[in-house]
């Protein structure tokens, strides 16, 4: 199945772009969409431990499913105001 | 005039706060916070900054706040609004309204708002500084995170 992707912030400076494609197995979680994304762009990981996810534009967890087409965002610590 | 909105347009506090009050007989109290682009941070010259956001999540995040301060401050009725892109020194970054019959309610929910918008609203400053830029990054945005929605609280009653 197919996911979108989307970063902000550093996280879409650090990968080049801030909407990205990705096929993923199914019964993937958020976790495994991470996995996917870090194995190809490592420094990626750096925000592991103090970003927050979204799935379909909700805050969701690491360990939540994700389902063909659905929009997964990785948000690096936030600083609005 | 939406109660919260996520805008790249300049924020006017005079027309969200007309918007707030019409109408209203039973209010005795208006608090408002406006936050500035300034031009100095950690020793750094400012020159303007960059605002991004994630937009469909900060304009459902805005509204959690809204629900939690009716939550806390039944009485409040509360109005937010944050600008996106390009912010030149001295404009407004962020716009907050709240409305009560009574002051201390609207202190702190205006007080309230502003703590949760930093902690929990995908939203992200780029600053532009003499010398180079640099992207901010303050709170890992958790709602359910319960210890930082009493913090705020409790900086909101302080």
């Amino acid at each position: 199945m197919r996911v979108t992707v989307r970063l902000f912030a550093r996280l879409r400076d650090l990968a080049g772009a801030g909407e990205l494609v990705r096929d993923v197995p199914e019964q993937a979680t958020v976790q495994t969409v991470w996995n996917v994304l870090t194995t190809e762009m490592p420094s990626l990981r750096e925000y592991e431990r103090t970003m927050s996810v979204a799935v379909n534009a909700d805050y969701s967890r690491m360990a939540a499913a994700v389902h063909d087409g659905d929009e997964v965002a990785f948000l690096p610590p936030v600083s609005g105001g | 005039m939406a109660q919260v909105a996520v805008t790249a347009d300049p924020l006017d506090l005079d027309a969200l706060t007309r918007d707030m009050t019409a109408g209203a007989a039973g209010d005795g109290a208006v608090a408002t916070f406006t936050g500035l682009v300034r031009d100095h941070n950690q020793g750094r010259k400012v020159r303007f900054l960059e605002y991004e956001a994630y937009e469909p999540l900060a304009v459902r995040a805005l509204r959690r706040i809204v629900d939690e301060v009716g939550a806390t401050w039944p009485d409040v009725r509360l109005g937010l609004r944050h600008r996106i892109g390009r912010l030149e020194i001295g404009e407004a970054s962020i716009i907050i309204v709240a409305v009560s019959p009574h002051r201390a309610d609207a202190f702190a929910a205006c007080r309230y708002a502003i703590e949760r918008v930093k902690q929990i609203v995908p939203i992200w400053k780029r600053e532009h500084f003499e010398g180079g830029e640099v992207w901010l990054e303050g709170a890992t945005a958790d709602p359910d995170d319960e210890a930082s929605r009493l913090a705020a609280e409790r900086i909101a009653c302080a």
